[in-house]
């Protein structure tokens, strides 16, 4: 998990000197009705170490890392710490609910469709899953707010500002769930498609014809040979669809005013924030390990076959 | 008969008299209650602090919370009068280099301290003499300021090294807030992340890009204001989500600008629910280019590119489409000291005639042996309103004189990075060639436009060098008569048109489209103008 993390890092930080422009520049110009001499902006760029070696800069902040201090942000002077516990619980939430969403709208339609193989039902599934795939969740956001305009006259839209579940639950809802069925429909598609494939691939193993011959009742074949052996795939693909909508959910945070991890990570990439975004990219790496790794313990727990040493 | 008469006129004496006693309307009208909620079109303010930044994007979420010493006049539309803020009254020497602001007694900072002349002189300080570190954006306008002392504790007086009729303009500014003295002696940079001043609201909330909240602060020093019980301020970057909260009701006001399109579907999507008010804005919209390369070293041809341009017709097609409308030099269009519009169209490419201007166009350029059909880039930012329409614009027009124009847009950091090329490195191969370019001002004073234009300027992108416009800046910010400083206006517009190191293709044009039930806002030409909210007051019985 480290050194994946410790890479990652080192990269990102070479990969955004390369970038133009200098961060204290894009900062202080604002709108351009301000005149900064050279020797402030010198000033400014020695306050957050800028004019260091780049090798310099990138050893203080893992230095500050491993204390966990991410450092200040260089275009708002706070603890990145501070913008970031702003952005990820929203950002967890989204991805929490679109995950919730698209499992169980997945697993059982995707079952379904294994099992109703080429009739009707199978392929208003499979158009339903297409459609999902074909259709960017921006898109989805978009067609979502114009047409909740349309239906209530324009006498009504979601919160663009959001509060957190635990102080506004309502409020919060009503503002996240736009986002979560945008997100979680394309999501659900995959895992849908996933699920009918591998069910269908299970279905034909020995094991369940054995079951089938010595008179199991269907309901525990599916339920407890079929679905249990064929999930395996289909977490993964969920387990990294999760970790996705963690960090790349950039267009419909801003379609739906989300100052979340993928809004944060466009703004700080933009005007050359090292900080923030060197922040970010240790925390959404982390997030793909430890999702990884928790799908690996999912693996064993439903597969006993699989033990790790 | 007479008793009759006399009795009419009794009676109508009382009729005048009750009249005249009667409050106006307006005045009788304002309600007070109601929570404001707008949006603030930007990713996020960068610092708190209005000393330091330069941006909307700081002014509307903080302006509620902050007084000024003098503002623009707020009640009237054109941001033509100053008045006092937290100063009660001023006065001026009569060589002009004294003046003395007197400022009210009872002022309650939100921490329930006093506000005295030391606070409007410790901010002050900050803003024209900052201490090493800190950084002020408009220390370089404050230039003329000798000193600045209390004699007492409501009186602060600026003298000022030499008269400047600038120097007023720019007191006006609406960054410049004033700070408790106490907090900054603890910690200058305080303001760059909290919120604590003697504003009409007082800060409940901020959340950093999301949100920002104040509730009404009791003791504001204005008797009555604010009318309103609190402010939200939604921070948006995306034009879909304030106009879909502008429609919706969530939000009552977006105080940046929407463009024509916007406001056609707002109007369109509920009828008789919105205000429209517009202004000519004080932005110009410039082209810079670059008289490092060739062929652009040739002043014939940055002339035949400002020639080429059709600003009267573009004026008419791309206010349609664009926020962008007025013909203007480098003065704000219609200020006393600017140019009449018989005047301007005097200047080189500012004529009516368009055929006749392109065809000098083609002379010029032929003359400085530029072929039909040269290809260069224009730089431009990846902004639709205005910037990469006008630039859309800019290119139809260059082609009509046989010119191939490929517009290159690039990030924000991209466009600055081009721009801010130190003058060694403008010769090279990757500085651009053409670059669109802006100048957007705060208050309304042609000093201050024409500032930028100067070669010292730091936001001189085009990095020329000419003594003669340096001189003429000098000359005006120190003349006190306003007709011979209109004159020196007029020889610096004429001399940058002639030596086209940059030229204006239209101002920028302002409408705001805010609810029905929010009154008491006037628009002015700047975004970043009247944003302290003091007057404005909500009829949610409408």
């Amino acid at each position: 998990m480290f050194p994946t993390m410790f890479f990652v890092s080192v990269v990102v930080f070479f990969l955004m000197q390369m970038i133009p422009g200098d961060p204290v520049e894009l900062k202080m110009l604002g709108d351009g009705s301000g005149d900064f001499s050279p020797e402030q902006l010198t000033l400014e760029r020695e306050r957050y170490g800028l004019n260091d070696h780049p090798v310099i800069q990138f050893t203080n902040w893992m230095f500050g890392v491993v204390q966990l201090d991410f450092g200040v942000s260089i275009l708002t002077d706070r603890r990145v710490s501070e913008d970031i516990a702003i952005a990820l619980p929203l950002s967890f939430q989204i991805a929490i609910m679109s995950t919730l969403l698209a499992t169980l709208l997945a697993i059982p339609l995707g079952t379904l469709a294994a099992l109703r193989q080429d009739t009707w039902v199978d392929y208003l599934i499979r158009i339903f899953s297409i459609a999902g795939i074909a259709t960017p969740g921006f898109f989805l956001g978009i067609m979502m707010i114009i047409g909740i305009l349309v239906i209530t006259n324009s006498q009504w839209a979601p919160p663009f500002d959001y509060k957190p579940i635990w102080v506004d639950p309502w409020y919060n809802l009503s503002m996240l769930i736009w986002p979560a069925l945008a997100t979680g429909y394309r999501y659900s598609a995959v895992a849908m498609r996933m699920t009918r494939s591998t069910v269908l691939e299970v279905l034909r193993e020995d094991y369940i014809r054995t079951a089938r011959a010595k008179g199991l009742v269907e309901k525990i074949i599916i339920n407890r040979h079929a679905l249990t052996n064929a999930m395996l795939p289909v977490i993964t693909v969920i387990g990294i669809e999760f970790a996705f909508l963690i960090g790349g959910l950039v267009v419909t945070e801003q379609v739906f005013n989300l100052a979340g991890i993928g809004n944060l990570f466009v703004t700080a990439v933009e005007l050359k924030d090292y900080m923030v975004v060197q922040a970010l990219v240790l925390i959404v790496a982390f997030v793909f390990v430890f999702t990884n790794f928790f799908i690996d313990i999912l693996y064993a727990w439903l597969d006993p076959r699989i033990r790790y040493a | 008969m007479l008793i009759r008469q006399l009795f009419t006129a009794v009676l109508v004496s009382l009729v005048a008299f009750g009249i005249a006693l009667m409050p106006t309307s307006d005045a009788n009208a304002q309600k007070r209650g109601g929570i404001l909620t707008y949006m603030i079109p930007s990713k996020g303010a960068a610092s708190l602090d209005g000393h330091k930044e330069t941006s909307y994007a700081t002014i509307h979420p903080t302006a509620p919370f902050y007084s000024l010493l003098i503002q623009v006049d707020p009640s009237k539309p054109g941001a033509k009068e100053l008045v006092g803020d937290l100063a009660k009254s001023w006065t001026v020497s009569s060589d002009k280099k004294t003046y003395v602001f007197k400022i009210h007694k009872g002022v309650k900072f939100h921490d329930g301290s006093d506000m005295t002349s030391r606070d409007a002189l410790a901010s002050w300080n900050k803003i024209v003499f900052p201490p090493q570190g800190i950084l002020s954006a408009r220390k370089a306008m404050f230039s003329m300021v000798d000193t600045i002392t209390t004699p007492d504790s409501h009186t602060i007086v600026f003298k000022l090294k030499f008269a400047s009729p600038a120097f007023i303009w720019a007191m006006a500014m609406p960054f410049n807030y004033i700070y408790s003295a106490d907090v900054l002696a603890k910690n200058m940079r305080y303001y760059e992340t909290k919120i604590m001043g003697t504003g009409a609201f007082k800060l409940v909330e901020y959340t950093p890009k999301v949100r920002i909240r104040g509730e009404r602060f009791d003791q504001y020093f204005k008797p009555g204001r604010p009318y309103m019980d609190g402010i939200i301020g939604i921070f948006s970057p995306k034009q879909n989500v304030y106009v879909a909260a502008l429609e919706s009701g969530r939000a009552y006001s977006m105080f940046r600008g929407l463009p024509p399109q916007a406001v056609k579907d707002l109007l369109k999507a509920r009828p008789g629910e919105f205000v429209v008010q517009s202004s000519t804005w004080n932005c110009a919209l410039n082209i810079t280019p670059n008289s490092y390369k060739k062929p652009f070293d040739n002043v014939k041809v940055r002339r035949a590119l400002s020639l080429a341009l059709d600003r009267w017709g573009g004026s008419r097609y791309l206010s349609k489409r664009a926020i962008v409308k007025t013909v203007g030099g480098v003065v704000f269009p219609g200020h006393p000291l600017a140019p009449s519009r018989r005047q301007l169209q005097t200047l080189e490419g500012y004529g009516t005639n368009v055929k006749k201007n392109r065809e000098k166009a083609m002379q010029l350029l032929k003359e400085a042996g530029v072929p039909r059909g040269f290809k260069f880039t224009l730089n431009n930012r990846t902004t639709d309103q205005p910037y990469k329409i006008v630039g859309i614009w800019a290119v139809d027009q260059w082609r009509q004189i046989g010119l191939e124009v490929k517009q290159k847009v690039l990030p924000t950091s991209k466009f600055w990075a081009a721009l801010r090329r130190p003058k060694s490195r403008m010769t090279e191969k990757g500085a651009f060639t053409v670059s669109i370019d802006f100048n957007c001002q705060a208050v309304v004073n042609p000093t201050v436009d024409i500032s930028k234009y100067i070669p010292s300027s730091g936001a001189n992108y085009g990095k020329y060098d000419d003594d003669v416009l340096e001189r003429l800046y000098n000359e005006q910010l120190r003349e006190p008569d306003f007709d011979k400083q209109k004159a020196l206006l007029w020889d610096f517009q004429k001399r940058l048109t002639d030596q086209a190191w940059t030229f204006s293709t239209l101002w920028w044009h302002r409408t705001i489209v805010h609810n029905r039930r929010m009154k008491g806002w006037n628009i002015t030409p700047s975004h970043y103008l009247n944003m302290g909210l003091v007057d404005v007051w909500l009829d949610l019985d409408k």
